[in-house]
């Protein structure tokens, strides 16, 4: 696996390159904003993938807790079987679908619930253990960073095509910020706790902080804001050629991030493995000779840093 | 234009803040091989 890194390295660059290209010279300039529309292809797959990053780390961290006791790990498997089949049929069912905002397909929102469902199975399946911790801590951090990206784009947009940096009080971009405190905070919890229950306290955090991701996505369907409507799948459009350039964007920018993680992954890993060495090491030291060093007092169960 | 500037702006600070991260995950990186290897003397 060590050896593809570096070919997806260099694939995902030139992806990254292409966008670029795609992005600048090939998209159609916008009639109303002209060229600073172009930041669209930066700044909604940074959305989107940071969206995706902080619905991993709910998974991961619903999984860690429910894999606490052999029976609610059972219920919470039941409990998404039922979601994702719920979400599959519900949509098509009439008095559902009047219910539906307008611009929202059934065939959306039942794909989206099976692969909810899907993806909780998948992750359970090659993260065993403490491997949903180590992927809850990931995915958080690459998250924040593509977050904060979303959070400094979008007032940079919306300077020359509002007339302001930031709209006090509409609601997309304050549950923005909110989500964006919520996760800083996750990270904060765990680099400074010094807790044996670090992790499950953090996972608590992450199950919580999860619920602003839908109100984040979905207020722009709900109520009024300054924010445009949403381009695919809402009331909003798009030109094709438009469309086309976001989703070459946002390929590049999943490519990006899956590689992000990765690295992320493998350091959260060796610094587990440095702590359990340093603990190991400290325990075999003789009586007396113990290093006064802060390293030795290291615990185990500490969070990532 | 001068809202083109507004575009560059929005980039830069795109690759300005994904440089940041992957220098600090460097970083990271090259201070636990020390601490792995000082352990393993």
């Amino acid at each position: 696996m060590k050896k593809a890194f570096p070919i997806l390295a260099v694939l995902t660059a030139v992806l990254l390159a292409y966008a670029f290209y795609q992005a600048m010279f090939v998209a159609p300039t916008d009639a109303m904003q002209g060229d600073v529309y172009r930041i669209i292809y930066y700044h909604v797959p940074s959305a989107w993938t940071a969206f995706l990053l902080f619905f991993i780390n709910f998974v991961a961290s619903v999984q860690y807790l429910a894999n606490a006791k052999p029976s609610t790990q059972r219920a919470a498997k039941w409990i998404v079987i039922a979601i994702g089949v719920a979400g599959a049929i519900a949509p098509f069912i009439p008095q559902v679908r009047q219910q539906l905002p307008t611009g929202m397909y059934p065939s959306s929102v039942a794909t989206t619930a099976i692969i909810i469902a899907g993806l909780y199975f998948l992750v359970g399946r090659y993260f065993p253990g403490q491997s949903l911790d180590l992927l809850a801590v990931t995915t958080a951090e690459v998250g924040v960073v593509f977050c904060t990206i979303v959070l400094i784009t979008g007032p940079i947009w919306a300077r020359p095509v509002w007339g302001i940096w930031w709209a006090p009080g509409d609601i997309r971009l304050t549950s923005t910020l909110v989500l964006w405190l919520i996760y800083v905070s996750y990270l904060v919890l765990r680099r400074f706790s010094d807790s044996a229950q670090t992790q499950k306290l953090a996972a608590v955090l992450a199950v919580f902080g999860a619920l602003d991701v839908p109100l984040v996505y979905f207020s722009i369907w709900f109520f009024r804001t300054q924010h445009p409507q949403p381009v695919i799948g809402g009331g909003g459009s798009i030109d094709p050629g438009m469309l086309h350039v976001l989703l070459i964007s946002w390929m590049a920018f999943l490519c990006f991030a899956f590689l992000v993680c990765w690295s992320r992954y493998g350091l959260e890993k060796l610094r587990r493995e440095v702590e359990e060495a340093e603990a190991l090491e400290s325990l075999l030291e003789p009586a007396g000779h113990a290093a006064p060093s802060s390293k030795a007092k290291i615990p185990l169960s500490r969070g990532s840093r | 234009m001068n809202s083109i500037k507004f575009l560059y702006a929005a980039y830069i600070a795109t690759w300005t803040i994904h440089a940041l991260y992957i220098g600090s995950l460097v970083r990271r990186y090259s201070r636990l091989r020390r601490q792995m290897k000082d352990l393993g003397k």
